[in-house]
């Protein structure tokens, strides 16, 4: 077999469903002997009330269920595989001392409910986590009970939402920008209000005059992304956020862009009344497939008084949870947040010290201009404003060849990349979206920017070979639109035959 | 700075092939206002010594060697070894959301199988890929029922988890709808199902039943759907104790379920990370909140797996979309999945059998508040003290001896919330039932 940029194919096993390994009569496990009399389910919970079996639930050995699991993970690909340069998805290195602090028993095993007195360390891990990120954020209090991005998201509108109907008018409209995250417009709608869509000016930034026009007293909030999607940083969020407090409105900034600003630059400074930040991105704890996750939102002190509850408080020495708020919005989650992703994100802080957060800033704007410089002469830059921590780029050149930017993603997975994101933002024609992040070597850059140089040197001489990838991975393309159209999102014995 | 992989010399080849001399140049462009005016107030980076120990001397202000029976939403169960083994794989650890089908079929496949146990636990036809945790997947839950219904009105048991309800309220208040509550029945601990019909109204959504209930009592799940049927309303069942599946008949009236899967081998970790899931009918599944994977074949006629019905979700389908939802709990359904495996068909009955066991041993000769069939925890009322001096004594024993209801219940000052698996030895259950009894 050759070799293609750092891949060369090797076999990878079929392995069956768990439904399909299963045989009766197997285990996997053992219980201790129970060590009081055994009850009968039927008389302690009524016979009407008990399962007779759990129909078609799997019996496989141990090995059988560690090798299942240890074959799927070998058609996956990840941070520790290589680089994951997913735009506005921050997929850096996760630190494996964070799994081991998440790990240390009393504090992976605390319960919720367990008295304050003996919950200490863990909310001193909280509160100590707050303060650091306020600090790094400009703001002057963090809650981090929100359990992601979204989550957090919502938790910031809905602050934003109880501020204004507190000062007599929770207003109607919400603006983003055309270049938002999906989340956004989502966010807004389930948290009450109407969504309006900015768009963007040609240097690809929210324009001054187009906030200003569209501002007035219904407007309770502008959602912006600061460096926004196409890796730009908004060189007017200063004065955009005059125009919005001069009517009354907030600026809501999400963070999904933060690793671009840590130590350079803090919201709070430029104007931002509520953040919200994914532990998960900037901060390095694992995305584990999709989470989890955990959403810190950072605000100025006039909303803090609408926090979710309970709220840290010291006294007397101690670490409180303080209930008695009375302009709370309310909960947003069971118990106190994402604790185990919140000990992960302080390790991680812990580990760079406030000047190694700026050096590791500085590094992945280096990558992502590296990225950019390289790759400039061969793909269609989206905009030329400068980039921060991702660049964008367009297929257009490639299009022409009738290859489209989903070709080009694919055809990466030969050359043993994750690709980009692809097709967002929207406002790009057929959107290229690359953030390495600081923790790829520049050999890895280079194999990825020479990865995307030969394909657009394919795209040129056979297109078709482009159109038709992957051609080196498990499965070949995967038939979404089929997938979609009769759903079978679960096995049965009878679809089974 | 350890994690940057970098040399100088290679910072500065990239610097000079981006045409810059500084790293300080990467972000001239950006107005000097906005520019940080001082350092980080952060201390220096630790090592990874310093780093554990640290969190080690944070670990030593919280509880240890504690014999514990706290429950309420949040269970101590043995985490067979293989589901961190596996969920420390880094090709499962560190990957990322499977938009990229060919090149995340493992993770994809395990949540086409998370899907279907969940299927075959709760006895419904469609599992979504995890929500955030058990509080949060009954506020989606009750806006789902609000697409399929129109109605947005949701009753709300007295008995479901209070943190729970407390989610439900900010959700609904901010989305401009109600919630409605129910009482218990003084008596049993049930849900009060006469009372709700004579409450219920035709402008309800759907009606929530948590099974085993907050105080650990078995809810009748049918008479509750033939109620909130008779409205036009939809059934939403919770569980938040999931090894109760294990023997529990699955609550198949429901039109939604909603639960908590933490039992499944996730530590309790001071309250999450946990995981969510939403369960439901079919016919809803266009409404069903969050990431599905689904099967489906490759080029080359290949079983695969992608995640599908992506126009429900916010990448999609902007404000239209049928939740906020992005990131969920992957990796942690990933465990649970897992935990499911090790046990299998006969491992998860004999396990429900060890708690229902324990948890009846350990009501023996208790005042117990209320009469209904309890599964594993139980409200019990101290006989010669209040709940405060029991828990105060026990921890001179070392043991954690349950919630207080106090904070949640005024009427229920003079109870304690108890639970029991099979984490608990005989010889603590039996220095908690010296205190109690």
């Amino acid at each position: 077999m050759p070799t293609l940029g750092k891949v060369r194919p090797h076999p990878t096993q079929n392995e069956p469903l768990l439904f399909e390994l299963s045989r009766p009569g197997k285990r996997g496990y053992q219980l201790p002997p129970l060590d009081v009399p055994e009850a009968s389910p039927e008389e302690a919970l009524g016979a009407e009330n008990v399962r007779r079996e759990i129909e078609d639930f799997p019996e496989l050995s141990e090995v059988e269920v560690l090798r299942h699991f240890t074959r799927l993970s070998t058609w996956n690909y990840a941070i520790d595989l290589g680089m994951f340069p997913l735009g506005s998805c921050t997929m850096k290195y996760n630190p494996r001392i964070n799994e081991a602090a998440a790990r240390v028993e009393p504090l992976a095993w605390a319960h919720p409910y367990q008295p304050e007195e003996l919950s200490q360390g863990a909310m001193e891990i909280i509160a100590t986590l707050e303060q650091y990120l306020a600090e790094i954020f400009g703001m002057s209090e963090v809650t981090l009970q929100p359990a992601a991005g979204a989550h957090g998201e919502y938790t910031g509108i809905m602050l934003i939402r109880a501020y204004l109907a507190a000062q007599g008018n929770p207003r109607k409209v919400v603006l983003v920008p055309d270049s938002a995250h999906g989340t956004n417009p989502a966010t807004a709608v389930i948290a009450g209000y109407e969504v309006k869509t900015l768009a963007s000016n040609d240097r690809g930034m929210t324009d001054p005059a187009a906030v200003a026009a569209a501002v007035n007293e219904d407007v309770a909030a502008l959602m912006i992304t600061n460096p926004n999607t196409l890796g730009v940083f908004e060189e007017h969020i200063e004065e955009i956020a005059e125009i919005l407090h001069a009517k009354g409105a907030q600026l809501y900034m999400d963070g999904a862009n933060l690793n671009a600003l840590v130590g350079v630059a803090r919201p709070g400074d430029f104007g931002v009344d509520v953040l919200h930040a994914n532990l998960h991105k900037t901060f390095s704890t694992p995305h584990g497939g999709g989470g989890p996750g955990a959403g810190a939102v950072g605000v100025k002190p006039h909303l803090a008084p609408f926090l979710p509850v309970p709220r840290l408080k010291r006294e007397g020495g101690l670490l409180r949870w303080d209930y008695d708020r009375p302009q709370s919005i309310g909960r947003v989650r069971a118990f106190y947040g994402n604790f185990g992703v919140m000990i992960r994100a302080l390790a991680y802080i812990l580990a760079h010290g406030g000047e190694g957060l700026r050096r590791a800033t500085l590094d992945a704007l280096l990558n992502a201009n590296y990225v950019r410089a390289r790759l400039e002469p061969y793909y269609q830059i989206a905009y030329p404003s400068r980039s921060m921590h991702e660049c964008v780029f367009s297929d257009a050149r490639q299009e022409k060849r009738g290859v489209r930017t989903m070709d080009i993603a694919k055809r990466l997975l030969d050359y043993g990349f994750h690709p980009y994101t692809v097709s967002f933002p929207l406002i790009v024609h057929g959107a290229m979206m690359i953030e390495p992040t600081e923790t790829e070597p520049k050999a890895e850059l280079d194999a990825f920017c020479d990865a995307l140089i030969a394909i657009a040197q394919e795209v040129e001489e056979n297109p078709e070979l482009v159109k038709s990838a992957p051609h080196s991975t498990r499965v070949s393309r995967v038939d979404e639109v089929s997938a979609a159209r009769k759903p079978r999102v679960r096995w049965t014995r009878e679809a089974a035959g | 700075m350890r994690y940057l992989p970098n040399s100088d010399a290679d910072r500065q080849a990239m610097l000079a092939a981006c045409g810059l001399s500084s790293l300080e140049d990467l972000y001239r462009h950006v107005p000097e206002n906005a520019l940080i005016r001082e350092p980080l107030k952060i201390p220096p980076g630790m090592s990874e010594y310093e780093i554990m120990a640290y969190f080690r001397a944070q670990a030593e202000k919280m509880a240890h060697g504690y014999a514990s029976f706290l429950g309420a939403g949040v269970y101590a169960h043995y985490r067979p070894v293989l589901c961190d083994v596996i969920a420390q794989r880094g090709e499962f650890l560190t990957s990322y959301t499977p938009y990229q089908a060919e090149y995340a079929q493992g993770t994809l496949q395990s949540i086409f199988e998370f899907q279907t146990l969940i299927c075959q636990l709760t006895g419904m036809e469609v599992a979504n890929a995890s929500m955030y945790d058990g509080s949060t997947a009954v506020a989606e839950a009750a806006m789902m029922a609000y697409r399929i219904t129109g109605r947005s009105k949701f009753f709300a048991p007295l008995n479901l988890h209070p943190e729970y309800r407390q989610v439900l309220d900010t959700a609904a208040h901010n989305a401009r709808m109600s919630v409605a509550t129910y009482p218990y029945d003084a008596a049993t601990g049930q849900a009060d199902l006469a009372a709700l019909e004579r409450l219920l109204d035709e402008e309800t959504a759907c009606v929530i039943l948590q099974s085993p209930n907050f105080f650990g009592v078995v809810e009748d799940v049918r008479a509750a759907a033939e109620i909130a049927h008779r409205r036009g309303a939809l059934l939403v069942v919770v569980f938040t104790e999931a090894v109760s599946l294990g023997l529990l008949e699955p609550p198949r009236d429901a039109d939604i379920v909603a639960g908590e899967l933490q039992s499944f081998a996730i530590s309790p970790s001071y309250g999450g990370p946990f995981a969510g899931v939403i369960a439901t009918k079919e016919k809803y599944i266009r409404q069903i909140p969050g990431r599905l994977a689904g099967e489906t074949r490759d080029q080359d006629g290949n079983r695969a797996f992608c995640l599908t019905l992506s126009t429900r979700e916010q990448h999609i389908r902007r404000e239209k979309a049928t939740s906020n939802i992005c990131t969920n709990q992957a990796l942690v359904a990933l465990m649970a999945t897992v935990f499911l495996s090790v046990y299998g068909k006969q491992g998860l009955r004999e396990l429900a059998v060890q708690n229902l066991s324990k948890a009846h041993y350990l009501a023996g000769g208790l005042e117990l508040r209320f009469t209904g069939k309890f599964f594993n925890e139980f409200v019990v009322k101290p006989r010669r003290m209040t709940p405060q001096q029991a828990l105060e004594r026990l921890l001179e024993k070392k043991i954690l001896g349950g919630v207080a209801l106090a904070r949640f219940y005024p009427e229920l000052a003079d109870c304690l919330l108890v639970c029991a698996t099979e984490m608990n030895r005989r010889e603590d259950m039996d220095a908690l039932k010296e205190v109690l009894a």
